[in-house]
């Protein structure tokens, strides 16, 4: 093969994609690690990576216990709410108790925070957001993270982890190819930090053609996450937690700023307010719990997002749609007007662009709504990832072995979307993991545990030949065929990525199917996904830039699968609105106040699922 | 909004391959131009727009939902430190002009160097605090929060 084989060795810290998780670990890995040798690798350029490539117009995540407004347990019970229960607390008090420092550093780099005129504090958006002007959000931490690492290489996609050849279980570092040059990339680590993303593009969206890159998490957000990890042995937790986001049509526009700050709301088709009639049948559903209307009401506690979701959901299924957002008044305020705008801009262009082509003046025109396709990821309103280690002082023996942020394989580390069990974390929280995850990995090195790690030859050279499969397939085999893309002995990127997409969909309760699936539709999608899985060995790249989209592929499919089993694995419907499991259809905090839990045999293939305790910060007394 | 690129004004630089986050941003061998090789994986992030100093690459609404005849235009100055947008609508009825900061301070010169910091001694290093911990966690003496501060358990079971 023509390509190059470069190898990057004696690396102690390999950040393997550098988001805001990945940023954060290499900016933090440093201080602790002063001589330690630090790499990036990234698919993109890390002045526009990840999720913040576009910019954000809001921190979602800042305790402000500087001025007294929340403490860090403030926003553990608000995301174990939000998540009906089922988050690492652990995980997420830590998160929440440094989360506070990163922001102000942000502000301190030169991120515009914006002011509350009166109070000279943060301006608030809501209870835990805070408004900025995040237009330059990535690049601002990119330079932070170059002013740390030794090296960054840009344009490698990592598509494996090494593993130890002398002890089980143990990570080696990681490989991956050039988009450009094409070359093979080899990272010899002590320490892998993974900040890869979460997965758009595994459910059918609701645009097609063009439009299909129009998705709510970036379409550059390939579940490497967790394919990466999965691949390489770690435990998953939540995968099952998909989420599902009511957001403006088309354009999947944000709504946080225009609910929260606008005070802006939503109605049905008939100018009704519509949610709290769907409320008395689903507090059956979940139980009084977790949505007690009248005691929600009494105490101002939110109502889930999930659950709001199912009121939308409802009420378009009763044929009351389209559910508008009423702009119309808080519009007529030109300072509100501009925010609405800049807030589009500062973060989903898309928006702008789709009301600016169909004249939707939002001061004249209530905008409609929509809900997604669902996503699968770890930062937001849902806590897919890792089965991760807790901090020392905090965590339960069930959630602690050694090191914070460290994944069921020794060395391997995870931050932001990698992480489970943690949401609501978002950009600022995602950026606090990295750097936590950065402390413990310098230390897993200065405590010896990444002593006589071994990589043999054979491991790198069947990992080359793995990479560079599909340009290979597509050579042999593109010539028997007069042209097109139609050829029996293999498929393209975008026509696996098309299956994928039709199957997640059809059996794993995907838009189309109004969110629903039970058993025996899930038991039918594994078994297409293992046909697809047999398939993905025969996917074909006409060049780099295909191959790139091929490994992103494999990564997406890896999590499809585990997302399937997880599904099938939690009896009931946890998340109304975000799935439903038609065999299932109550909340059952009997059999399922647990975490689950997934592990894929490296070997094998073989899933085994179980249940973890689920603990929960209560007060002393 | 998948991105386009004019003939006229695009002189091959790169800039917009160097920066798309999606990889879609290629120079075409022939041309020795930039274009969109993939605009179902463009999410409009406007990435590629902000980074061509010729204002070479503009946007046209995705076809399956956009109607022809809008324009958002973005002029992005790292110097100056601002954004500026401008958007006008398909029926001419609006053009906006909006301005925003992107920092506050010059650019990347507020950002520490982490290996010129003190190291951080062995107490610092076994406990739980991260760089400049614990004063930027409020600003002031206070120390990190920790179950014990805070009065609180992790406790097993159901609780809400």
């Amino acid at each position: 093969m023509a390509y190059k084989t470069i190898i990057e060795d004696d690396i102690d810290i390999l950040v393997a994609g550098a988001g805001l998780g990945g940023t954060g670990a290499a900016f933090e890995a440093r201080y602790w690690g002063k001589d330690k040798k630090i790499v990036i690798a990234e698919k993109a350029n890390i002045d526009r990576s990840g999720a913040v490539a576009q910019g954000l117009y809001a921190i979602n995540c800042y305790m402000g216990t500087r001025w007294g407004e929340n403490n860090p347990e403030d926003h553990v019970r608000y995301a174990r709410m939000d998540l009906m229960g089922m988050v690492r607390e652990d995980l997420a008090f830590d998160m929440a108790r440094h989360v506070d420092s990163t922001v102000h550093q942000f502000e301190e780099w030169g991120l515009p925070l914006m002011k509350d005129p009166k109070t000279g504090n943060y301006m608030r958006e809501g209870r835990w957001q805070i408004m900025i002007h995040g237009e330059s959000y990535k690049p601002i931490v990119a330079e932070a993270a170059k002013k740390s690492a030794d090296k960054v290489f840009n344009r490698v996609c990592v598509t494996h982890l090494l593993m130890d050849d002398g002890k089980e279980n143990r990570v080696a570092g990681a490989v991956g190819f050039n988009v450009r040059t094409g070359n093979y990339h080899v990272f010899k680590s002590r320490t892998v930090i993974c900040g890869a993303g979460g997965a758009s593009n595994i459910f059918k969206p609701r645009s097609v053609g063009e439009g299909a890159g129009r998705v709510w998490y970036a379409p550059w957000s390939s579940g490497s996450a967790y394919g990466l990890m999965i691949e390489a042995g770690a435990k998953m937790t939540q995968m099952e937690n998909r989420i599902v986001l009511a957001r403006f049509k088309d354009g999947y526009g944000p709504v946080g700023a225009y609910f929260l700050h606008l005070k802006t709301y939503t109605q049905n088709g008939l100018g009704e307010e519509y949610e709290s009639k769907w409320f008395p049948a689903l507090t059956e559903m979940v139980g009084k719990e977790y949505l007690d209307t009248e005691g929600q009401h009494l105490s101002h506690k939110p109502i889930p997002t999930c659950l709001r979701n199912h009121a939308f959901i409802s009420e378009v299924n009763a044929g009351r749609g389209p559910i508008h957002m009423v702009t119309m008044e808080a519009f007529q305020d030109p300072h509100l007007e501009e925010i609405g705008w800049h807030n589009f801009l500062g973060m989903t262009v898309g928006q702008a662009v789709l009301w600016a082509a169909t004249d939707v003046d939002p001061k004249y025109e209530n905008p409609e709504l929509t809900t997604s396709e669902p996503y699968v990821m770890g930062s937001h309103a849902t806590g897919c990832g890792a089965w991760c280690s807790g901090p020392e002082d905090v965590s339960p023996d069930e959630y602690y072995w050694g090191y914070n942020r460290m994944t069921t394989v020794e060395g391997l580390f995870g931050a932001g979307d990698a992480v489970g069990g943690t949401p609501h974390a978002f950009s600022s929280g995602s950026f606090t993991e990295g750097r936590l995850a950065a402390k413990a990995a310098c230390k897993y090195i200065d405590d010896g545990k990444a002593e006589g790690i071994r990589v043999s030859e054979k491991q790198i050279a069947d990992l080359k030949e793995k990479i560079y499969k599909p340009l290979e397939t597509y050579k042999v085999y593109s010539n028997e065929i007069v042209g097109g893309s139609v050829n029996p002995n293999f498929i393209n990127p975008r026509q696996g990525l098309d299956r994928l997409q039709k199957l997640m969909d059809e059996y794993c309760g995907g838009f189309g199917v109004n969110y629903m699936t039970n058993e025996k539709l899930l038991q039918i999608g594994l078994k297409k996904i293992k046909m697809l899985e047999e398939d993905m060995e025969k996917i074909a790249a006409s060049d780099i830039h295909e191959l790139l989209r091929a490994w992103e592929l494999n990564h997406r499919v890896r999590t499809s699968e585990s997302v399937f089993q997880h599904t099938l694995f939690r009896k009931e419907t946890r998340w109304p609105g975000y799935y439903y499991r038609g065999d299932a259809m109550k909340l059952d905090d009997q059999n399922w106040h647990v975490l689950t839990v997934s592990h894929r045999d490296r070997k094998t293939g073989e899933y085994t699922m179980e249940k973890a305790p689920l603990y929960h910060l209560v007060g002393d007394e | 909004m998948p991105t386009f690129v004019y003939m006229t004004r695009c002189d091959g630089c790169g800039q917009c391959v160097d920066i798309c986050p999606s990889d879609i941003m290629h120079i075409d061998k022939t041309l020795r131009r930039a274009y969109n090789i993939e605009p179902d994986m463009c999410w409009e992030c406007y990435s590629c727009v902000k980074a061509c100093p010729h204002q070479a690459i503009d946007v046209r609404g995705y076809a399956d939902f956009a109607p022809l005849g809008h324009s958002v235009r973005v002029l992005r100055d790292e110097e100056k430190g601002t954004i500026a947008w401008r958007i006008k609508f398909r029926n001419g009825k609006k053009d906006m002009e909006l301005l925003a900061p992107i920092t506050t301070k010059p650019w990347g010169a507020a950002i520490p160097k982490l290996s010129e910091e003190v190291a951080p001694g062995n107490e610092m290093r076994d406990g739980e605090l991260l760089f400049n911990e614990p004063k930027y966690i409020r600003m002031d003496e206070g120390g990190l929060h920790t179950l014990e501060s805070n009065g609180l358990k992790l406790k097993e079971g159901v609780y809400y």
